[in-house]
């Protein structure tokens, strides 16, 4: 107990030194001129497109939203881990198998870290890749339709964290555990935690045309908690790097009894020889229960499948593909440069921060320079794999991007501030407030061999009094910076939704010239489809009855439907014949327990009502479609369980 | 003359440009067609610019009541202009060919070149009626009828050429690549009679 209340004390010291001496740097405050200067920086004009795309975790809204930079315009919310009324996302018979999980249906996530695609090292804008941290799960949105079109369970994994970040041609993306558990799960005393629990870090391939995901093996790693990773890339492509901290293996009070050890370790992963092990029958397959769920842009429908078994691999069993780096007080971010020889630890109670080298550690590694090990890994020693310190930056470091300018940009949690320092001298060249308490920054095309400079953005942890206020929830606070110049210049402030841990952004061309505009409806394969007003009908099959129904500005077809009782389960499919860019339609049913349906152009989606109540009841388009929108609705007669009411439906004559 | 002749060729052969590329084409834009819609004349019927254009631009006009955009099978213009076009171009070639051999004189050319300018002029005579009737045969049952000052119901026929702003459309109608290669072919017969009778009188002369 006395212990907490030293450390609460000494971080509340630190605190204070640091805001006193923020607030002298405050530059927020400019001249009339200047401030218009700026503006002019981030103005686009009405009609005109931003020149970058930016990804945002949703974090606790499971979700991913998306900006352009520089104005900071949200233009679209995509449904990824969480259900979305707004589309019927997670709702809809279509999505649900989505958000299947080894643990049934899952109606929210908590996102946290994108990573869009590679080839050769740079980001090609294919499909970008999000981390569920809660109950593990990687998933992949397509970048042609801006949907989540896959997602892959991490069995073994708790607190996935470490992720989801791809290697230089996207022969991976890689998921880390933050928790460590017992493996397989089991029922045994928290208090054997030390020893027992183990750390998995899956590396889950990626086709390379279709995108398909699969997890090729997992690396069963001591009892930590491993935070952050990133890809080797150029000279140490093949790769991988993973912050850990409580390498004390704490199970309690981890704020204190996992900040003892004076250093924890990066993680170097050599994944290509543990590849070449499994490839050769290496490793072993262990029973499992996971979901896989693919989602068909013909079908429009999304399939569940249990995955069986996964594939692990014991470190111990693989000599010289896994190293410890000690890198100070629990680091956090584990960056690597674009040259891939620097690897940048951020370690969040440290003063400094630590830079390994890449051909130093080989070096080492090559002299079997060891300090000793750990569960039969080999740990390097700490100054044969140092490239250099920044001296005293900031207080909390925790991310850092790379301006492939040679500069790198960490951010300060603690002292609330972005530093840009120089790779090689590691000296300090510039600081700027963020407000208030920065978590990751982003810099377009971040991770990866050519970042593309020009802006960098900070997403902060606490909003306060940037905005006008709404109560005791605020959206959370984002600034963007101008940075091709020697100091960076804050150009901009916009909130942004949900708690966007990480981002990924990129120039928009390659994205914006692959943007869909419809699906063809002639390519629609969903069983319950009605390409035209001819095959449109009502079916009853026992208690169910589906009907088959198409919408074309104005109407439903059918729109007066009768023989439904109470108590049936009926499936209203909707397919949307528009061929038309930005026509969607709705539907909504009085009564549904369920969200409505947003269907867009050759899309067919299903709702289920279940209807409780005799009577007639409307439903109408949700989307105001066109001038006669309001024209766009119907009625379905429900009669009492019993009754002989027969199935009937009719589009512009009475129902005889 | 020989040179003349084979221009005379190469002329009436541009015509064959219209089996390939559109004679005409009209563009609808609007505030929520920032991307306008467009159709393309083609002697043999009427497709859309974009994949989807005629299907969207059917389903705007149903609202005012305006009929489909004929499939080529719905007008007996998209089967004989073909026949005609193909017909005018070998016999173009024919003449040119006889005069390259001085069987026919130049006068030809310039015959050729009014035949078809009174073909042209009676074709574009069929397309305008066709939009009169296009724009102007409404559905009595149209949702949204629209009556000028004068209370007679508005037309939506398209121009036959150049700008017309149509309710809420700004409708451009211009030749296109057909239609330019047959008016260059076609100036080049006049050219073709020029050279003709240049060197006729240059003979003459001598
Ligand atoms: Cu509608």
């Amino acid at each position: 107990m006395k212990n907490i209340l030293k450390s609460t004390l000494a971080i509340l010291g630190v605190l204070v030194t640091f805001s006193s001496c923020n607030n002298s740097s405050n530059s927020n405050k400019k001249s009339g001129a200047l401030a218009s200067n700026v503006a002019e920086k981030v103005y686009v004009a009405p009609g005109e497109h931003d020149s970058h795309y930016a990804f945002l975790s949703g974090g606790y809204s499971g979700n991913l939203t998306v900006y352009g930079l520089p104005s900071g315009r949200m233009f679209k919310e995509i449904p990824v881990f969480s259900q979305f009324p707004t589309s019927g996302y997670g709702y809809s018979e279509e999505t649900k198998p989505m958000l299947n999980t080894s643990h049934g249906f899952v109606p929210w996530g908590d996102s946290h870290h994108p990573d869009i695609s590679q080839t050769n090292g740079e980001i090609d804008g294919r499909f970008i890749f999000i981390n569920e941290n809660n109950t593990p799960r990687i998933a992949k949105i397509d970048l042609t339709t801006f949907e989540t079109t896959e997602i892959i369970e991490v069995p073994n994994s708790a607190g996935n964290h470490s992720s989801s970040f791809v290697t230089e041609n996207t022969e991976y993306v890689v998921a880390g555990t933050r928790f460590s558990v017992p493996i397989p799960q089991r029922d045994m005393p928290i208090s054997e935690y030390k020893g027992n629990f183990q750390g998995a870090l899956s590396f889950i391939s990626v086709a390379p045309e279709t995108g398909n995901m699969d997890i090729k093996f997992q690396v069963l790693m001591p009892g930590f908690n491993y935070d952050l990773s990133h890809p080797g890339r150029g000279k140490s492509h093949g790769w991988f790097f993973f912050t850990t901290y409580n390498t004390e293996e704490a199970s309690t009070l981890l704020e204190v009894n996992a900040s003892q050890n004076d250093k924890d370790f990066i993680a170097a992963i050599n994944w290509k020889k543990i590849e070449e092990y499994v490839n050769n029958g290496g490793g072993t397959m262990m029973p499992a229960n996971y979901a896989h769920n693919v989602y068909d842009e013909h079908t429009h429908t999304a399939t569940s499948t249990m995955k069986k078994e996964v594939r692990v691999v014991n470190p111990s069993e693989v000599p010289g593909a896994v190293y410890f780096l000690p890198t100070p007080k629990s680091p956090h971010g584990c960056d690597v440069d674009p040259s891939g020889e620097y690897i940048v630890g951020n370690g969040k109670l440290s003063a400094n921060l630590t830079v390994h080298s890449f051909t130093k550690m080989l070096a080492a590694i090559e002299n079997k320079k060891f300090a000793g090990e750990a569960y039969g890994i080999p740990i390097l020693n700490f100054e044969d794999v140092l490239a250099g310190v920044v001296e005293q930056p900031g207080l909390g470091p925790l991310h850092t991007e790379f301006d492939g300018q040679g500069n790198a940009y960490t951010t300060f949690f603690i002292s609330s501030e972005v530093v840009k320092w120089k790779l090689g001298t590691w000296e300090v060249l510039d600081r700027k407030p963020t407000f208030y308490s920065v978590g990751h920054l982003t810099i377009p095309g971040g991770n990866s061999r050519k970042p593309q400079g020009k802006y960098m953005f900070a997403m902060n942890k606490i909003t306060k009094d940037r905005y006008l206020p709404t109560g005791p929830e605020m959206e959370h606070s984002a600034q963007l910076y101008d940075i091709s110049g020697d100091k960076m210049e804050l150009l901009l402030d916009f909130p942004t939704h949900g708690e966007p841990h990480y981002a990924a952004a990129m120039r928009a061309d390659l994205i914006k010239e692959r943007s869909k505009k419809i699906y063809r409806l002639e390519d629609n394969k969903h069983p319950y489809a009605a390409k035209s007003d001819d095959d449109t009908k009502v079916v009853r099959k026992g208690k169910e009855v589906h009907i088959y129904m198409t919408t074309i500005r104005s109407h439903f077809s059918p729109d007066n439907i009768e023989g439904v009782k109470v108590g049936d389960k009926v499936y209203f499919h909707v397919t949307n014949l528009e061929q038309d860019f930005d026509v969607p339609h709705g539907f909504a049913v009085l009564g549904q327990n369920t969200s409505e349906l947003l269907v867009m152009p050759g899309q067919t989606k299903s709702s289920v009502w279940i209807p409780t109540k005799v009577g007639v009841w409307p439903f109408y388009c949700t989307d105001f479609c066109s001038a006669l929108h309001q024209e766009m609705q119907g009625y379905i007669r429900v009669s009492a369980a019993d009754s002989s009411t027969p199935i009937k439906w009719s589009l512009g004559e009475d129902i005889e | 003359m020989k040179k003349a002749s084979i221009i005379m060729i190469i002329g009436s052969m541009l015509l064959l440009g219209l089996f390939k590329f559109p004679l005409w084409n009209i563009m609808l834009g609007a505030p929520q067609y920032p991307e306008p819609l467009g159709m393309n004349i083609y002697v043999d019927g009427i497709k859309g610019v974009q994949e989807f254009d005629l299907q969207n631009i059917d389903g705007l006009n149903h609202y005012i009541g305006m009929k489909t955009i004929p499939k080529p099978g719905e007008m007996w213009e998209f089967s004989l202009f073909p026949k005609v076009i193909l017909g005018m171009v070998l016999l173009g070639v024919i003449i040119g060919l006889l005069g390259y051999v001085n069987k026919v004189s130049y006068k030809f050319f310039i015959g050729w070149f009014l035949f078809m300018s009174i073909l042209g002029v009676l074709g574009m005579y069929d397309f305008n009626n066709w939009l009169m009737d296009y724009g102007s045969n409404l559905d009595p049952h149209a949702i949204i009828k629209v009556t000028n000052p004068d209370g007679t119901p508005m037309s939506y026929k398209p121009p036959l050429f150049g700008y017309q702003k149509l309710l809420n459309f700004d409708v451009t109608s211009l030749p296109h690549i057909g239609g330019y290669l047959m008016f260059v072919g076609m100036s080049l017969t006049l050219v073709a009679f020029w050279l003709g009778r240049k060197e006729s009188l240059k003979k003459a002369t001598e």
